[in-house]
Formats: structure tokens, sequence, C-alpha cells
């Protein structure tokens, strides 16, 4: 009997959340996973045709899927870099005993609180448009140009644009981070008589390391995933040079109709996602130093 | 000296944060400005302040209705994720038997799965609903906030599973012994306790379903369902070449999110650094 109750509580409390939570993740994810072994163009009146793993061979013949791994992996990895060094350069400037250091923290996180679409947006105007008017009237055409319609600029774009919104979110949890920091361990070393810079790297740094490790996997998995701002920004313009994994993945489905294939693509992505995912985690749990 | 010098690097530091933010400058300084004057001198203050641009761009967007829209969607799928995921999240911390940890993994491990991989069978899932159940999951703004909710599980329940381990039980004995029932035991005692995570989940959340659109443009097709994301896209599909107008359509999207930071500030940033570092 009290059996019973208590699992007509345990339902009561946990089921309606574990069936939404099922119908909306659970199921298609599995019937994804069986969407990509068959060859079928979205429409419900035409054949869904098992292909088997024919998805999977074409992937490595598509020529556009490769370009698209090139460009997300070189954005990526810049956008990383430059998203952790200004991000731990405002932490490091806004930890410090300034007086205006809550108002610039403010200022700095704000970018990304609006939305990446809108983000892309503004930008899309400030290095299109407005860059092209300014070099015609300063006659900077080196640097003011329509970023847009150039492959290698508009990737640049992109990073800047993922740049200026991602770090003062990174920003943030360096700034935890280095708050973590005893106080008197950068005093001892300042008795030490330990300069700024050996502070920095020898002390703070290698205390600091599950930021690094939370902030790395962030921004890797945002990056990698990027889409609304790919979208906003360049379009995957000019010519599919700026096109993502997720944005590859999108037209292949909605624009080019190809759901079998689309749908591969798109459990190849998710799998790419778990290893980086993973192997990433493994290794800087590794490396944290134990307080 | 020293003291001129301290307010030199405070200046200094407030430029550098001001030059930090000069895109949004741009925008707003642009949306006054004619065409000719716009193109004339973009870095420049407008001549005079007209707000003809915005009383387009209000009517072109729809944008009162998207407000609407984005609020309804916003408001309600939190308050639903809240619920629920504190809910099962307490319970399973509190029954922790085989089905619980079961559970656990299950919501931490689809945290990886990304949005790409669950867009195309999930619409084909939510048109079979609709077509055989009649539940109108597709083009209502109901079937976005069932999905944003779905979406939003894994995180809240993670978040709240963790906060509910650092709770000694002893209280929630003591009601029980007093005759409670496990509904009033966590809405009296335990849902008021967990108000820091509580936060953190709404925070975290406004910001991902105020400013989401993917997922939006695929279950929402009809004008009058529009959330704010979806009409600036459609907005900008139409007229990119008039930027006066854009930049004011753009300045009205940032309003509301600049109301909502400087009203939560503190919440919104102590809310992000805990949830990213859980």
């Amino acid at each position: 009997m009290k059996k019973a109750r208590n699992i007509g509580w345990y339902l009561l409390f946990t089921l309606p959340l574990v069936f939404i939570f099922t119908t909306v993740v659970i199921i298609p994810f599995i019937i994804g996973i069986g969407y990509s072994f068959f060859s079928w163009d979205g429409l419900p009146l035409n054949p869904k045709v098992f292909v088997g793993m024919d998805n999977f061979v074409q992937l490595f013949h598509d020529t556009r899927f490769f370009d698209t791994a090139i460009h997300t992996i070189i954005f990526t990895v810049l956008a990383i870099l430059l998203i952790n060094v200004l991000g731990i350069t405002f932490a490091l400037g806004v930890t410090s005993k300034l007086k205006v250091r809550n108002l610039a923290r403010t200022m700095l996180f704000m970018p990304y609180l609006i939305g990446g679409l809108i983000l892309g947006y503004i930008w899309s105007f400030i290095v299109g448009d407005a860059f092209s008017a300014i070099g015609e009237k300063t006659g900077l055409t080196g640097i003011f140009f329509n970023w847009l319609l150039n492959p290698k600029s508009a990737l640049l774009a992109l990073i800047v644009v993922t740049t200026w919104q991602m770090a003062g979110y990174i920003m943030i949890i360096y700034i935890t981070g280095i708050q973590a920091i005893p106080e008197d361990v950068i005093e001892a070393s300042a008795v030490d008589g330990a300069n700024f810079w050996q502070t920095l790297f020898k002390i703070k740094f290698p205390l600091m390391m599950p930021s690094f490790t939370i902030c790395l996997f962030m921004t890797l998995s945002n990056c990698f995933k990027i889409f609304d701002v790919n979208l906003s920004l360049t379009g995957g313009g000019p010519s599919n040079s700026t096109e993502m994994f997720a944005m590859n993945i999108y037209n292949e489905i909605f624009k080019q109709n190809n759901f079998g294939y689309g749908q591969a693509k798109a459990i190849v992505f998710f799998l790419i996602v778990a290893l980086i995912t993973l192997v990433q985690v493994t290794i800087t749990k590794k490396r944290e130093v134990d307080m | 000296m020293a003291k001129a010098k301290k307010i030199l690097i405070n200046a200094i530091v407030l430029i550098l944060c001001t030059c930090y933010l000069f895109p949004i400058y741009i925008v707003i300084v642009n949306s006054f400005k004619n065409r000719s004057e716009l193109y004339e001198n973009i870095l420049a203050l407008p001549e005079k302040l007209t707000f003809e641009y915005y009383a387009k761009a209000l009517e072109k967007m729809s944008f009162l209705n998207a407000l609407k829209n984005s609020l309804v969607v916003t408001l309600i799928s939190i308050a639903i994720i809240v619920v629920l995921a504190s809910m099962t999240a307490w319970m399973m911390v509190r029954v922790n038997n085989k089905i619980s940890k079961l559970l656990f993994l299950v919501f931490v491990s689809t945290m990886l799965i990304p949005f790409q991989t669950l867009m195309m069978p999930l619409m084909q899932e939510m048109g079979w609903i609709r077509d055989n159940l009649h539940i109108p999951m597709i083009d209502h703004l109901g079937g976005l906030i069932y999905m944003n909710v779905g979406f939003g599980a894994s995180m809240a329940v993670f978040l709240y599973h963790g906060f509910v381990k650092s709770i000694p039980i002893s209280l929630e004995e003591a009601a029980t012994i007093d005759g409670c029932t496990r509904l009033g035991v966590f809405w009296k005692i335990v849902f008021p306790m967990l108000k820091p995570t509580t936060v953190t989940v709404v925070i975290l959340d406004v910001i991902w379903i105020w400013n989401d659109y993917l997922l939006p443009s695929l279950v929402l097709s009809s004008k009058a369902n529009r959330t704010i994301p979806l009409s600036t896209a459609s907005f900008f599909g139409q007229f990119t070449i008039q930027w006066n107008m854009a930049m004011a359509g753009l300045t009205l999207t940032i309003i509301p999110v600049i109301i909502f930071y400087l009203c939560a500030q503190k919440y919104i940033i102590k809310g992000v650094a805990a949830g990213a570092v859980k």
C-alpha cells in the first residue's frame, strides 16, 4: 500500500517532464538515426528508399562538406584563441582595484545578451556598407572595404563578431576563477619579489586551470555549433566560403531537400561534437592543479 | 601625482570599454539619419532627432505583436521548466534508485546533442502529431512552448539536481511527520530553498529562449505568430537596402534586452557564472 503510494508520488513528480523530454529529444534522436539510412526528399508522398550506409559513404566524396569542415576548423581555432585571450585580459582588468571595474564589467558583458541573429545584422551593416562608405570617404581602402564580399575577410568578420559576443561571457567565468585564488598566495609571491608577469604565469594561471577547462569547453562547443551569426552576418557567402557545419546541415535538409543525406551529416556532426567534448574534458581534468 | 595617475587609468579603461560598445552607438545614431546623411558620415551624430524610421520599422516588423509573442513564449516556457524540472530533480535525489540514476544519466548525456541533429526528425514527429492526434504543435505558440520545455529540461534538471543534494533532508522529514504530503513538503519547504538555482535557470533560459531563432523559424510559419528574432529576420529579408529603417528596427529589438539587463544586472552576471561553472 505504502509502496504503491510512493510510486504514485514518484510518477507525479517526474513523469510530466520525462514525457515532454522524451517526445522532444529522445524520440527525434532515435528516428533521426533511422532517417540517416534512407534517401528521401522530404515530401510525404514520395517514398523513403532504404540505402544502408550509402549516405555515410557519400559524405567522403562531398567536397562542399570538406570545405565546410575546413572553414569550421579554422574559424573555431581562431575564435577560441581570440575569445579566451580577450576574455582573460578583460577579467584581469576588472578584478584589479580600479574604481570603474563594475561599470566596465557591465559594459563588456552587454553584447552577450543581444542574440547572435541581431548581432550579425548589426555587424553586417558595419563591415559591409558602413566600411565601404568610410573607405570611399577616407581612401583607406586597405581596411575599409566591404568585408562580406571577400571570402577571407568574411571569415574574419565572423570571427570578430563571435569574439565580440562571447568575450564578455568568458570574462565572467575567468573572474570567478581569479576571485577563487586565495589572497595570501598572491601576497606571498609579492613578498618573494615576483613581478607582474611571474605572478600571472607562475601563480595565477596554474591555479585557474578549472576556469580554463570550462572556458575552452564553452568556446569550443559554442563556436563549433555556430549558426545564428553565420546566417545573419554572411549567410554562408560569398559563394559558400563561410558556410559552417550547422548551416551546411540546415541547407542540405531544408534548402536542397536531401532529408536522409542531411540527417546522416547531422549524425556525424553529433559524433564529432560528442567526441571533442569527451576528449577535452578528460585531457583538461588531468592537468588541473589540486588546491 | 599618484592620484592623477589613478584617475587617468580609470578614464582610459572607461574609454576603451565605450569603444568596445561602438557598434551599438553606430546602430542608434544611424537610426535617426536620412539616406544621404547616413552615407555622408556614418560615425557622426544625427543632425536632428526624427522618429520617422522608428514608426515605419514598428509597423513593418509588427513589432508590438512580436514583442507580445516573445514575452508569452519566454515567460510560459520558463515557468513550466522551473516547476517541472525542480520537482523532477528533487524526486530523483530523494528517491535515489536505479531509475533515478538512469534518468540523470540520460538528461546529462543528451546535453551533448546539437540541435541540428534533432531538428528534422523533430519536425517530422510534430507534423505527425498534428495530422494524426490533431494537437496543434506546428505554427502554434503552445507547440513552441512545449518544445522549449523539452530542450530546456536537461540543463535545468542538472542544475537543480546539484543543488538539492546539498540540502539536508531533516527539515523535510520533520514536515512529513507533521502530516504534510509530498506536494506540500515540496512547495512549502523545498522550493523556496531552491531560489538561487531558480534564479540561475531563469536567467540562462531567458537569454536562450528570447534570442532563439532556429527552432521558432521551423515551428512557426504564419506572420501573426512571429517572435522578435523571426520578425527581425523577415524584416531584413525585405528591407536590407534601407539601412536607416533597419537600424531603427534593430534599436527596437535591443531596447527590451537593455531594460532586462539594467533591472536584473546583478542576478544575470551571478546566474551566468553559476550556470557555467557547473
